[in-house]
């Protein structure tokens, strides 16, 4: 008889004018790590904020049992009390405050006279960092750790509410290759504690790895539960559960037509960080792509890679910038985005909420702000072009919306990404770079980017991917560079490159 | 002026959104009844409603350029109030103490007013001095090189062609004549013919391209509401001394403010900064300069706003001016923009500015002391603003 540690029945939640899960069943045993996954918009969110209070009872349809009796959460602390703890994508971490203060954030360690105890305070954090294998001082500021021991903090901080049931939304989509794999190593060894991990996330090899049974929800219902061992538990299968067909082929197909025209070169680029002005945040750094090519750039997170593209596209990054650069093989001085836009030269931010989009203005406004000026005569917008503009753009990059004048924080994150792209296709760029383009965004999604960087090349143009997923670099690239620490430290033909490869190119580096 | 931007949603009369749409509308209407009936019907003489404009005129003049201030990011401007005592005391010493030449003096005053403008936007815009700090420092600065000027004293001005610039009525020869006054009447009757002009080409020029529009019932009845209020307003005018130039210059101001913010390119950047700004400025945008536009700007229309003040009153002392720049930004608010940054128009801000207005002389002409009418201005803000942001919480997130 199995130890069922949760059960969820016949959960509906609705919103105004939208279902968002309908009838969604998911039955977790004690000591499992179970996946959940779906496609962007799928509910996965919204099933774990119901589980966990946020949503509280009374708000939805359905029956939540946890170690056998029917649980009714009103808040977020009545789940927390019973040892139900989610930790969300985005980090709920104060910056300027130390890891002891977060950690008991809203749950301080008192004394018997009612005010802050700061030595039990960071003696029981220590423990619990421990526990986690986070060495670092209690006392250390959140701002002066990585995102990686960021995300471990989050983990402690459940320990120290004393967790059965730990909930992760995304854990890895903000950590590298290195910090992902420790941080599931991690959950593998408490399994073996007997704690219950459910784990959201798009990285199908990671499920692969750590889970033993995946959930796949599909527009709001439970699809089917796959179990390791039992069923075939693949990344194709799950693919095919998702999308609810099978996709042959995750990297569409192109002719390689690699011209001999060079579309952009760099030459002994070095950018020096913006505050700390004697640190190297890129040094010494020479790269070209050619017309009709693709290259990437892999690398370990900070590794200078978005800090070289923002530093190139008009130097938007870093100080006492120097090195050459050519478009087309003519010698330009880039020292603003517009003149680099003017220039042909786009750059699709990484972090398209905080960087790229204008989440509460419309489709439209964000589709021409790039090049304003395009659908402008005299400094006045014409709103008929800007409207036409915006429509073609929508159309030719398959954004899913109603309408055009539909507020861009509304959309999922494929159809976001999908926007912003065509925010900087309509500056006809000669020279795209994307970084990490396809973040947190679903199968079918990444398809479609994939599709409309095939189309860029094949009309002459350079594309420059920056991607932590080196799947990606190699299915899509034809060359690839390979950075650490603010250095080139190699160059990869795409056929002959393995994520082995790439991985003892950044390692050689570091010894 | 229309008060709403164009309808994206269904064609039908949605009558929930149509109310959450113009929820300030609606409260200003119900305001104005309520206190017709509270003053036996004072409220609408033709003398108050003449003054209604012509008293707030200052608030809308300084309030088109908070709310610039105010798109970029929910910052304020707190030294107006001050760069309108020093413009003002500058522009009534110059001509009653020195005798300048009149349109010398308008000229200089507006220059240092812009200059005002420029000292704070440079620091701001350039620097990133945090806008509250810049322009707290700008208030105490600007008082003092008023109160320097003015020699702390109180000085008038009486030089007519002076207060003519700013206060006459306008009379055209022919049309109006002793007690009889046309002149309001035409102008009305030719805004009328312009706005359903406008709505008759862009519903044209919509078919043409297909676009989905409103009914035609829902565009033309609200230009016909409008129309008829209009109408309205300045056969009230007629019967009290016709069209002030004041008014003019303030409905000046506002089409022109009006118009930059939504159908230029550089008004759009006020609402992409207070937005995102970090986005904005990877759209290679100069987000230092939109900073630093809005803030000169504001100083070139405290200026404006200093030499209409000084022409309505006649006089300027040390304290003139004194909070103006609080009543522009409760009018900014009121009307709907965000204390975030990156919404609210100039409609919304006249809405606001006259809901205040109204308030104010309905109290005053009922006899209640300026204690309580501070007490309800301040309630007014603060629950425009609840609702605001309860019925965007409503219709989720």
């Amino acid at each position: 008889m199995a130890d069922i540690i949760l059960e969820m029945k016949s959960i509906t939640k609705e919103f105004p004018g939208v279902k968002a899960l309908d009838n969604v069943n998911l039955v977790v045993e004690r000591g499992e790590i179970h996946a959940l996954i779906g496609e962007n918009g799928a509910g996965k969110s919204t099933l774990m904020n119901v589980l966990s209070g946020t949503y509280p009872a009374g708000s939805y349809e359905g029956e939540i049992y946890y170690n056998g009796e029917l649980c009714q959460f009103k808040t977020l602390k009545d789940s927390e009390e019973k040892g139900i703890v989610i930790i969300h994508q985005e980090l709920a971490l104060i910056p300027l405050l130390t890891i002891g203060e977060n950690m008991f954030l809203g749950n301080e360690k008192r004394n018997k006279f009612g005010y802050i105890d700061w030595d039990m305070t960071y003696n029981e954090a220590e423990k619990h960092m421990k526990q986690v294998g986070l060495n670092e001082s209690a006392r250390s500021l959140i701002k002066d750790i990585g995102t990686g021991k960021q995300q471990l903090v989050e983990i402690a901080k459940a320990f120290s509410k004393n967790v059965k049931l730990l909930i992760l939304d995304e854990p890895t989509s903000s950590l590298n290759d290195e910090d992902a794999k420790m941080l599931l190593d991690l959950l593998i060894e408490f399994k073996k504690n007997g704690l219950t991990s459910i784990i959201i996330t798009h990285k199908l090899n990671e499920i692969i790895y750590c889970a033993d049974k995946a959930t796949i929800i599909r527009d709001g219902s439970t699809i089917e539960t796959l179990v390791k061992g039992v069923d075939e538990f693949s990344e194709d299968r799950i693919i095919k559960g998702m999308v609810g067909r099978p996709m042959d082929d995750r990297y569409p197909a192109r002719e390689h037509k690699v011209q001999k025209e060079v579309g952009l070169e760099v030459k002994n680029w070095t950018v020096y960080h913006p505050l700390y002005h004697e640190k190297i945040v890129d040094h010494n750094i020479s790269f070209k792509v050619h017309k009709g090519e693709v290259i990437g750039f892999s690398g370990l997170q900070g590794a200078g890679r978005t800090e070289l593209a923002m530093s190139i596209f008009g130097k938007s990054y870093g100080t006492n910038i120097s090195g050459e650069l050519y478009l087309n093989g003519k010698k330009v001085d880039l020292k603003t985005p517009e003149q680099a836009i003017h220039h042909g030269l786009a750059y699709v931010t990484e972090d398209r909420k905080v960087n790229g989009l204008i989440l509460n203005e419309t489709i439209r406004f964000n589709t021409t702000l790039a090049r304003l000026d395009k659908v402008c005569s005299k400094g006045i917008i014409d709103a008929t072009a800007e409207k036409n503009v915006a429509e073609e753009m929508t159309a030719a990059m398959g954004t899913k919306t109603p309408t055009i004048e539909q507020k861009i924080g509304n959309l999922s994150g494929g159809n976001q990404q999908k926007a912003l792209l065509g925010k900087w296709m309509f500056t006809e760029p000669d020279v795209l770079i994307l970084d990490e383009p396809t973040r947190g965004i679903d199968v079918g999604a990444k398809y479609d980017i994939y599709c409309l960087i095939n189309q860029m090349v094949e009309n002459g143009k350079s594309v420059i991917m920056i991607s932590s997923e080196m799947p990606e670099l190699i299915g899509m690239c034809d060359r690839i560079y390979v950075m650490n620490e603010g250095e080139l430290r190699g160059e990869l033909d795409a056929k002959e490159a393995t994520q082995e490869k790439i991985m003892s190119y950044i390692i050689s580096a570091t010894n | 002026m229309s008060t709403k931007k164009e309808n994206q949603g269904t064609p039908k009369l949605n009558m929930g959104a149509f109310l959450t749409k113009n929820s300030m509308v609606i409260a200003l209407v119900i305001v104005f009844i309520l206190f017709y009936f509270l003053t036996d019907g004072r409220l609408l003489y033709a003398q108050n409603m003449s003054n209604l404009l012509l008293q707030n005129g200052y608030v809308l003049v300084i309030a088109c350029g908070m709310l610039l201030c105010i798109l970029t990011g929910g910052n304020i401007d707190l030294s107006v109030g001050s760069v309108i005592c020093m413009v003002g005391g500058m522009a009534a010493v110059l001509i009653t103490n020195h005798g300048f030449n009149i349109y010398l003096t308008i000229l200089l005053c507006l220059i240092v007013g812009l200059a005002a403008g420029v000292w704070q936007g440079y620091w701001i815009g350039y620097v990133r001095i945090p806008p509250f700090i810049t322009t707290l420092g700008g208030m105490f600065i600007f008082r003092g090189f008023g109160r320097l000027i003015l020699d702390s004293k109180t000085v008038s001005v009486q030089d007519t062609s002076f207060l003519n610039i700013f206060t006459a009525y306008i009379k055209i020869p022919g049309l109006d004549t002793g007690d009889r006054i046309l002149s309001p009447l035409i102008v009305g009757i030719l805004a009328v013919a312009i706005i359903f002009y406008n709505t008759f080409s862009s519903r044209a020029k919509k078919a043409k391209k297909g676009y989905r529009q409103n009914s035609a019932i829902a565009d033309y009845g609200r230009d016909a509401v409008i129309s008829i209020v209009l109408l309205f307003y300045c056969y009230l005018l007629c019967q009290y001394k016709g069209i002030s130039v004041m008014l003019v210059w303030v409905v000046a101001i506002c089409l022109i403010y009006h118009f930059i913010t939504s159908k230029t390119a550089f008004g759009r950047y006020f609402y992409a900064v207070g937005g995102n700004e970090k986005a904005t400025k990877l759209s290679g945008i100069n987000t230092n300069k939109v900073y630093f536009i809005a803030y000169a700007n504001m100083g070139l229309l405290a200026g404006l706003c200093g030499l209409l003040c000084l022409a309505r009153v006649g006089s300027v002392n040390g304290s003139t001016g004194t909070s103006f720049e609080m009543d522009a930004i409760g009018a900014c608010f009121i009307g709907g923009a965000s204390a975030y940054g990156g919404s609210g128009t100039i409609p919304g801000v006249i809405i606001g500015a006259l809901l205040l207005g109204v308030i104010n002389m309905g109290m005053s002409i009922m006899g209640i002391g300026d204690s309580w009418q501070y007490v309800v201005k301040g309630g007014v803000l603060l629950v425009a603003v609840i609702f605001d942001v309860i019925s965007h919480r409503k219709s989720g997130k």
